[in-house]
This record gives structure tokens, sequence and C-alpha cells, in this order.
């Protein structure tokens, strides 16, 4: 019975604490990145704060354009990073982030990937209208841009009308990858660097050329409280050691 | 705007086969485990509950895992009939109940242990069986309370939106429910989409709870509280 009081204590302590914690504190810097930057900016983001000391840096990551849709809608974001050059002109047009500081950090190529067991694997994008591919899993268009350059590519190639009634739409790039390596779809449309995540468990039939270049801007946000670390952020990304990283997941130079 | 209308229906008729299986489903095990006596009842018990605390994205992917083209059930639904769930307005069903599943069945549990047993017992020794005293006595003293049970399944089938967008995904037309249809028109920024199916949205969800109202009028709440 001596350890009772000790067996209530801490667990409510634990939950109190719980309770208490988690408030964004102004030191803390809130990144909101496109889906297919996961990887690198979770690697990126100890290597910021190692350099700048007390600073914390929150990743959110979602399609860009769900990102998009938080910032336009007030969500207290310091700095946005999207994997295509439309979403965040959108940004730019409503005026959201700073216009002066928008660079392009990363370059990604369209792959189209399929089950690394599946039996089948198509040597060009128009071997997808085959019945034995059945489903084919794409970003939402709407939100995804990597959904987006993939609708570009099959309407160029009058592919979209025979392909269409075959897609599966993903709320981002890795709920495609994730479909794909699951085998719940014959193929996908996701970008290199996401078929690099999941070697074992995807194939990269094809790449697959863009009509316009697969480019990522980032730029600090105009609302954003904490502009000079949000600044120091994107110096960051563009720097030697941001670099290395980003090109170890694939990424390509802008 | 026709988009919202295919939406309800689909929510509709997802959330109608969700109930309609609950209610077969709630009932059976509620009577099993409000007359049952056998080794394991209790934990039975917490495992038929456990939908109703677990996050429905874990059970998206329970669910994924096991009747996806690589999952037990899964393949074994598509080597032996050819049948695949994923992707389909009958996987959505099947998420939407296995969600909803335990309020009919705590309903149904809490609705059988309350009928009187001597009622059930005068029916046996006036020489009915087992099922007439089932269908002709239990059932219809219980009835109101599984009524309640069966409603808030309904109207919890109809918002369900995690399990069912990792189960069957969002296809227009063929998957997409209000409620995913809503996340993904504010995911890309479609105001006034949004708009429109939270207005149908709003006005389903209060007609299905006056319903609920007038089928079982005042008797809902005092048979469910335990």
């Amino acid at each position: 019975m001596a350890n009772f009081e000790s067996l209530i204590s801490k667990p409510l302590s634990m939950f109190a604490a719980c309770l208490l914690s988690g408030s964004a504190l102004a030191a803390d810097l809130t990144v909101s990145a496109a889906s297919s930057l996961t990887n690198a900016f979770k690697d990126i983001a100890p290597l910021f704060e190692a350099r700048n000391q007390g600073t914390k840096v929150l990743l959110n990551f979602a399609a860009s354009g769900a990102l998009l849709q938080q910032i336009a809608k007030g969500a207290p974001v310091d700095v946005f990073a999207s994997a295509d050059q439309e979403t965040m002109n959108q940004a730019q047009a409503q005026s959201l982030i700073r216009i002066g500081e928008r660079r392009d950090f990363a370059a990604n190529k369209l792959v189209v990937i399929v089950p690394a067991d599946g039996k089948q694997r198509p040597q060009a994008v128009a071997d997808l209208v085959q019945p034995t591919y059945v489903r084919i899993a794409i970003g939402l268009p709407a939100s995804v841009p990597v959904g987006r350059y993939t609708q570009d590519v099959l309407q160029r190639a009058n592919l979209w009308a025979a392909i269409e009634p075959k897609l599966i739409t993903a709320q981002n790039v890795r709920q495609v990858l994730d479909y794909v390596a699951r085998g719940e779809v014959d193929a996908g449309f996701v970008y290199a660097t996401d078929a690099a995540v999941m070697p074992d468990k995807v194939r990269t039939a094809l790449t697959v050329p863009t009509e316009t270049p697969i480019l990522y801007p980032i730029a600090p946000l105009a609302p954003s409280a904490n502009a000079e670390a949000a600044r120091n952020f994107v110096t960051f990304v563009l720097s030697a050691p941001a670099q290395a990283v980003l090109a170890k997941y694939g990424f390509g130079k802008p | 705007m026709d988009g919202a209308w295919i939406a309800l229906a689909l929510t509709l008729k997802v959330a109608g086969w969700a109930t309609l299986l609950n209610l077969l489903l709630g009932i059976g095990l509620g009577w099993l485990i409000a007359r049952g006596r056998f080794v394991g009842r209790e934990f039975l018990d917490a495992l038929l509950t456990l939908p109703m605390v677990m996050p429905p994205t874990v059970l998206g992917y329970y669910l994924l895992v096991l009747i996806g083209r690589r999952g037990p059930i899964g393949s074994w639904l598509q080597s032996t009939f050819g049948i695949n769930l994923i992707f389909t307005w009958q996987g959505a069903v099947i998420a939407a109940t296995v969600v909803s599943f335990p309020l009919v069945y705590k309903a149904s549990r809490a609705a059988f242990e309350a009928v009187e047993p001597q009622f059930e017992q005068a029916a046996r020794v006036l020489g009915h069986g087992e099922w007439v005293v089932f269908l002709r006595v239990t059932l219809p003293l219980a009835w109101r309370g599984i009524l309640a049970g069966v409603l808030l399944a309904f109207a919890r089938a109809t918002g369900e939106f995690g399990a069912t967008l990792m189960v069957a995904g969002s296809i227009p037309g063929k998957t997409q429910t209000l409620s995913v249809a809503v996340y993904e028109a504010v995911q890309a920024g479609q105001d006034d989409v949004a708009n429109f199916l939270v207005l149908v949205t709003s006005i389903t969800c209060l007609v299905v709870l006056i319903a609920a109202g007038k089928l079982a009028p005042g008797h809902i709440a005092g048979q469910t509280s335990r």
C-alpha cells in the first residue's frame, strides 16, 4: 500500500502536464511543407535548431493546396514550402507571403510507380489505358500539386478521358505511395523522391516529362510573428547543409 | 451542385446498409451478451465496444490491413469470389458498420437486460418455444431501447469520415460521401461547394434527429441510460 500514492500521483501529474503543455511558444517556428518534403524537412529541422538555439521548428505536412487553405484561413504559420509554383502563386496573389523573399529550393520528377511484387510494368504512359491496369492512383488535382502535374501530362497525351474512370484520387502524394505499396492500386503517379522512400515496396516504371519543370518554392509568410526566424529558415534551406539533405533524398537543384 | 445530391444519396445508401447490418449484428450479439453466461463474456463485451472508443483511423487501418488486396480476408475474398472491397461503396458500408456497431450493440444489451425475465418465464410456462418467446415477448419489450441505438448508429454512420476515407477512398459518385466531399472541397479552397455541402449535411442530420424523435416519442432517453 506504500506505493499506492505514487501509483496514483505519477500518472496524475503526467496527465496534468499533458493538459498544460502543447501551446506554441514565441520561439516556435511553424513550417508548413508539402507532403513530398516529409523526410527531408524532418532531417533539416534539427540541423536548423542546432544552429539557432532556442528556436523549435514545428513541421506541418499536407498537400500544398490544403496548406494554402489553412494559411489563407489564418493559421499561424511562419514558413510555407510548396511542391509547385501555382500554389505559391495563389499565396502570393492573396499577399500571404513576403514576395521579395520567395525562393526556389528544390526540383523533382514525376514518375509512374507499380507495386514491387506486381507482374506488369508499363513501358509508356499510354500502356496504363490497357484493361489490366484496373486502378490508378493520383493526387487530387484540385489540391495536390502532383495530381495537377499528372492531369496535365495525361491531358496533353490525350489519355485523360481513357484513364479517368480508373482513377483513385488521394489527399496527398504519400497516400498515392501508400496505395501502391499496399498493392491496392496497379499504378500511381508520384515524385521520384517519394518512390525512393519505399524502394522495397514500389518500383519506378517510368519517368514522365512534365510541361513545366517541377520546382519547389519556399517563402516566409507575411503575417508571421517570427519574421527573422522565418527568414533564417528560408536562408538555411538554401544553404549547403540543407541542400545536402535534399540531395540525399533525391531532390534536384532548382 | 449536382455532386452534393449524389453524395447525399450515397451517404444515405451507405448509412442505410450499415444500419441494417448493425440491426442484425447488434441485436444478435446484444442478446447473446445480455443472456449468455460463458467464459470470456466480459472480454467479448469489451471487444465489441472497442470501435466506439478507438479512433476511426485505427479502425480504418485495421480494415485496410484485413480486407485489403493482401490482407487475410481481402485476398481470400479476391481468390474465392473475385470480390474486392477497397475503393468500393461496399467497403464504405463495412467501415460505417464497424464504427457505428457499438451504438446498436450497447443499446440492445441494455434493453435486453432491462426486460423482466418473469414475462419470458410466463411465456415458456404457456408452452412457447424460445424463438417465439424472443420474437413475441423479449424483442417487443426491448424494442424502444434498441431503436434509440439504431437511430444513433444511423446518424453516426452518416457522419463517418476517417475509416471510410481510408478504406473506400474518395471517388465522386462511387465512394465520396458527404463528409468526405466537404473535406475535399475545403482542402481545395472551394468554399461555395463546401458551404452548400455543409448546409445539405446539417439539414439531413436535423431531419434524421426529428424523425428519431417522432419514431420513439419521449422514451428514447429513459431507455438508453443505464
